[in-house]
């Protein structure tokens, strides 16, 4: 008797856990909340309070690890655009970018428009710094340009400036954006003040000694080490500081985030 | 008046109390280890769910601090084209396994899908990194504030001092206590009233394990890693915390298993009943 009882009890209870341990959506109905923008706004409430943390834990601007030459990545896996493609990006290429500008605008004292030239002859950073994509890999890269918070001292930011957004050259268009409002497939990203001023956070034109090749964003993206992939805007050919970015595309403040990704990336 | 009722109800007692001796009922489980234990119940289901969901996105896991698609990873789901179909691969070390229909290639509304772990275990059931991240962070704020609320109670009350920290005795009746364990014999009377060796273990294993999943998904986040790159680097770099997150939840899945095993095996209501209420029968001796 105790033996069957024993038996019973082993078998319901693998079933038990076995059940429970799966279908964890269909006992929680996850994907109806998951589908609901009132619990999405519950959810929400979570990316403040990462980004009030790490914004405190951060707040003396704290550096991102550098690593040796010897621990760069043999193979740097490019994401998102291999190539923007269309007529005017190809004569780029085919001009070896000499043609490129890179306009700075919006709530500044004084617009600028650079070329890559321009942008070498400007005082430089090379750091070795990881890059940790959303999907979960990281690739060990070296990367040399002008520290983004130089051009904005050049420019001349304006008081109630809060964002500075990038507008880049690639049009991913595949997915649709969440939510009413469709954003275009145009690239753009946006960082605030704090890790725009941050003295890692560069427009790259080099990358592990050479210019950017086509597939890593040439000829110039975007770094900002202590956030995700996503926020690293390759092809870059505007950058605008404003006070909010609410007008601007799906009004996220980028392209994955009109995609539903969290504009702060550092988690 | 005949009065068969007064001399029975004595008589009915006798016969009960032979039948089941009376159960010594105590207080067991305090209100915070009640409330914390159900938080945390709801919670990592939610975290394993949508860890797997974000896991999907890359389904590989590699040692070290950098590893993406050309690195050999230490642990791959993904698929295969063969001549008999599309075929679901995993990868450990250098083992591989043909998993189609559960990881790699599963079944999704009907067809069949590549991704690594299928729709039955993730949360939300469709892939969905942006989602999954929405539901994994927020949950992880309750984990951790749950558990702080735990600990801090725990060491203040002297739960894990009395409750949980082993005994030199304790520690010699582990042989003991893994025989009666494997016997599906539990204590009872004075020796069911206190945690038994292995549970003792097992519940501080599983606070370390909690406490690894913290620190190991903090590793993760590269706005941590500028706070903290000493710990990543203690920890074996970005994508080994990576990989310990999944093995350290891997491992907190059997602890899962294995403790409801034995709460059915003890008995189920009288367990369940006093981690709701707290009153729990202790089992008598000679039954």
């Amino acid at each position: 008797m105790p033996i069957i009882t024993r038996r019973q009890a082993l078998i319901t209870s693998l079933a038990g856990s076995g059940l429970l341990l799966t279908g964890c959506s269909k006992i929680f109905q996850a994907d109806s909340l998951t589908e609901s923008a009132s619990f999405q706004r519950v959810l929400a409430a979570a990316q403040a309070w990462t980004r009030a943390t790490q914004r405190f834990l951060l707040a003396g601007g704290e550096m991102a690890r550098e690593y040796k030459p010897s621990d760069i990545s043999h193979y740097f896996k490019p994401n998102g655009t291999y190539h923007p493609g269309g007529a005017d990006y190809a004569r780029h290429v085919d001009e070896g970018f000499v043609n490129w500008r890179l306009r700075i605008d919006g709530m500044v004292r004084h617009p600028l428009s650079l070329s890559v030239a321009d942008l070498r002859r400007l005082p430089a950073r090379s750091q070795i710094t990881r890059h940790d994509c959303v999907e979960g890999w990281s690739a060990i890269g070296g990367w040399t340009g002008v520290p983004l918070a130089l051009l904005l001292r050049a420019a001349g930011v304006r008081a109630g400036a809060k964002y500075v957004v990038f507008y880049c050259a690639d049009n991913l268009d595949g997915e649709a954006a969440k939510g009413g409002e469709q954003s275009p497939g145009q690239y753009y990203e946006s960082v605030g003040l704090v890790d725009a001023m941050h003295p890692q956070t560069l427009i790259a034109y080099d990358m592990n000694g050479k210019p950017l090749d086509v597939p890593h964003g040439a000829p110039l993206r975007l770094r900002v080490e202590r956030q995700l992939g996503y926020k690293m805007a390759k092809y870059v050919q505007h950058i605008q500081i404003v006070g909010d970015f609410h007008a601007i595309a799906g009004g996220h403040g980028g392209y994955w985030e009109d995609r539903g990704y969290d504009w702060y990336a550092g988690v | 008046m005949p009065t068969p009722s007064a001399d029975a109800v004595p008589e009915a007692e006798t016969v009960t109390h032979r039948a089941r001796p009376r159960r010594d009922v105590i207080h067991r489980h305090a209100w915070p280890v009640r409330l914390t234990h159900w938080i945390n119940a709801l919670t990592i289901f939610i975290m394993v769910g949508s860890g797997l969901n974000i896991f999907n996105a890359h389904p590989r896991l590699y040692w070290g601090q950098a590893g993406a698609d050309f690195d050999k990873p230490f642990l791959a789901l993904g698929a295969v084209r063969t001549p008999a179909g599309l075929r679901g691969r995993t990868i450990i070390g250098p083992l591989k396994f043909d998993t189609t229909g559960i990881l790699g290639v599963s079944q999704e509304d009907g067809e069949q899908t590549t991704r690594a772990w299928p729709d039955w275990v993730t949360l939300p059931s469709y892939t969905d990194l942006a989602d999954a991240r929405h539901w994994h962070f927020f949950f992880a704020w309750v984990l951790v504030i749950n558990g702080a609320l735990y600990l801090t109670w725990s060491i203040v009350s002297r739960h894990i001092q009395r409750d949980l920290w082993p005994t030199a005795t304790d520690l010699r009746a582990i042989p003991r206590s893994i025989i009666d364990h494997l016997k599906l014999k539990h204590p009872k009377g004075e020796a069911a009233k206190r945690y038994n060796v292995l549970q003792r273990l097992a519940y501080l294993g599983l606070v370390t394990l909690a406490a690894g999943m913290v620190l190991t998904g903090l590793c993760m986040s590269p706005g941590f890693d500028a706070f903290a790159p000493w710990l990543v680097t203690a920890l074996g770099g970005r994508q080994t915390a990576r990989t310990l997150h999944f093995l350290f939840a891997a491992a907190i899945v059997l602890f899962i298993a294995v403790h409801l095993i034995e709460v059915v095996l003890a008995g189920p209501l009288n367990e369940v009943r006093s981690m709701i209420t707290g009153r729990y029968a202790v089992p008598a001796e000679h039954e």
